[in-house]
């Protein structure tokens, strides 16, 4: 076993961890690692090679690939240490790490760790489908790594459950390389996916989308040879006697991704049952000292820019926490409210400007959000059009909350 | 004449717009908050346009294969031929991002390049 001692370790190599890194890197901190299981570092970016990434950082509409290249050009020329094959297989609460590599076992100690081990895609166990066990049934983002890094086309005939981004994505990619989509099959009376994505990824291909549809059976022993899907009700149970039978030899799973925290929780880390990530402060600072978290595995993000914002913000608070800089403010908390699901950060100091990220309950035109304390209304967005699909960003100066004790954001209708 | 409705791709607002059109003229369009999603409209109506990102087989390189775009977008009806124009193409590893692997693919104007950096296989 080798032991080594480390300022701030970096779990996982993808754009947050290469983010994170950067900017500790650049506020003065040079004994950083970054600790990346897979053979590259990128992470989930390898196999993203659509356009779309690097809007909001570079003005440039950039593939997956390009995106990370940047990145990793830039730990490399800042010489920043990482290791590769290399898998954190604990975290305890005083910051040791125990990683586990080809040649050798590693204790490392840390003076403060980031999280960004990203998230990992909903199963069928977890969704419950009923039906036979055959080979065929993927989740989306397994069979984009198999189609556009290995070489692998996983079928011909596909259905695809869920209409998350990802799944929209891998609709058009299996239209183009030759396969059949027959359906995508959303639960839901609305896409879960960006409206753009349906349009440049179904629309353009004439996918058909059966909304408020479930699947209620798989068929075939061997190889999937069909699947039965059925119309939901409100309570988004099976309607009797809607069933349709679709041969088909491929079931795509895009139903939901889940933030990866099983080490955090090792550590102590305390976590939101609705984000599935770490309680964090204003600093990305979990409920252990010292350690930060950013990226997908704090919340699930739908644009990477955002990711990389993110995890700057980590880095400077890691790199400040090393440095005996952070100040210890007493923090407010922060509480979503009526038709938003999750406001981060869960607490704020009230001494500083803050951004937020918030997602909404469904879908809706004409909304206001309000930022109230317990006696008044702080502030009013208007905004014309949400979406669960997309993240909502906005800032409070420290001039607008100062003082105030408790914060709820809430969304209403404008008549 | 004809009415179709499009969802607006150029920004996070997704406009419904709605146009009414003939032929090739365009009569009435409502819905778009801006400008741009008038010229996005007409541009889908008269001649759509789409980049294009794909993958390319590679020789002797650290990965099977290689991520490639269109240098601009293409007309939509050229995809499924440009697929079919790439299919058979192989190329020598190593390769950096920015490399033109097919020039003016299919005569488009566009070339196709790569998006993602293959090292030569160590063996």
């Amino acid at each position: 076993m080798i032991q080594k001692e480390i300022d701030i370790v970096i779990v996982g190599g993808g754009p947050a961890g290469l983010s994170a890194a950067i900017s500790a890197k650049r506020n003065g901190i040079d004994n950083i690692l970054i600790i990346e299981r897979n053979e590259n570092l990128g992470g989930i970016l390898n196999q993203c090679i659509h356009e779309g990434f690097g809007v909001e950082i570079f003005k440039e509409n950039l593939t997956g690939p390009e995106y990370m290249q940047r990145f990793i050009d830039e730990v490399e020329k800042l010489g920043i240490p990482y290791m590769l094959n290399s898998m954190v297989i604990d975290i305890n609460s005083d910051k040791e790490l125990t990683v586990c590599c080809r040649d050798d076992l590693y204790k490392i100690k840390a003076k403060s760790i980031i999280l960004s081990m990203g998230c990992r895609e909903r199963t069928r166990g977890q969704i419950c489908i009923p039906g036979t066990r055959p080979s065929g049934i993927y989740t989306a983002g397994t069979a984009q790594n198999l189609i556009n890094l290995r070489n692998y086309m996983v079928g011909k005939r596909i259905v695809i459950l869920g209409s998350g981004d990802v799944g929209l994505i891998m609709a058009r990619r299996f239209t183009l390389e030759g396969a059949k989509v027959l359906a995508v099959v959303e639960i839901l009376p609305y896409s879960s996916g960006l409206p753009r994505n349906m349009a440049q990824c179904l629309d353009d291909f004439g996918i058909p989308l059966f909304l408020r549809h479930t699947i209620v059976n798989t068929h075939g022993n061997r190889r999937l040879e069909a699947v039965t899907i059925a119309e939901v009700d409100e309570n988004l149970k099976p309607i009797k006697g809607t069933e349709k039978k679709i041969e088909c030899d491929t079931l795509l799973l895009s139903v939901g991704l889940i933030p990866e925290n099983e080490l955090s929780k090792n550590s102590g880390v305390i976590i939101d049952e609705t984000t599935g990530g770490a309680i964090v402060d204003e600093n990305l600072e979990t409920s252990v000292r010292g350690i930060f978290a950013c990226g997908n595995v704090l919340h699930v993000h739908d644009i990477v820019d955002f990711v990389t914002l993110e995890a700057e913000k980590a880095g400077i608070s890691a790199s400040r926490f090393v440095k005996n800089k952070l100040e210890r403010y007493e923090m407010i908390k922060v509480n979503p409210g009526v038709g938003i699901r999750y406001v981060l950060p869960h607490f704020i100091s009230t001494k500083r400007d803050v951004k937020f990220f918030l997602r909404v309950m469904k879908p809706g035109r004409n909304k206001m959000i309000l930022i109230k304390d317990e006696n008044r209304i702080i502030k009013r967005i208007p905004k014309l059009r949400v979406n669960p699909a997309e993240m909502i960003r906005f800032e409070l100066k420290k001039n607008e909350i100062k003082g105030v004790k408790e914060l709820w954001i809430e969304m209403e209708n404008v008549n | 004449m004809l009415t179709k409705r499009y969802v607006c791709i150029i920004c996070p607002n997704s406009c419904e717009i709605e146009v009414e059109y003939s032929e090739d003229k365009i009569n009435r369009i409502s819905g778009n908050m801006c400008e741009k999603g008038e010229e996005y409209v007409k541009k889908e109506i008269l001649c759509p346009e789409r980049g294009l990102t794909t993958t390319i087989k590679v020789k002797n390189g650290s990965l099977p294969l290689v991520s490639v775009k269109t240098s601009k977008a293409i007309p939509k009806e050229m995809m499924m031929k440009i697929m079919d124009e790439i299919s058979n193409v192989e190329v020598e590893a190593p390769i950096k991002i920015g490399n033109v692997i097919i020039k003016n693919v299919l005569n488009t104007e566009a070339d196709i390049i790569a998006t993602k950096n293959i090292n030569k296989k160590v063996k």
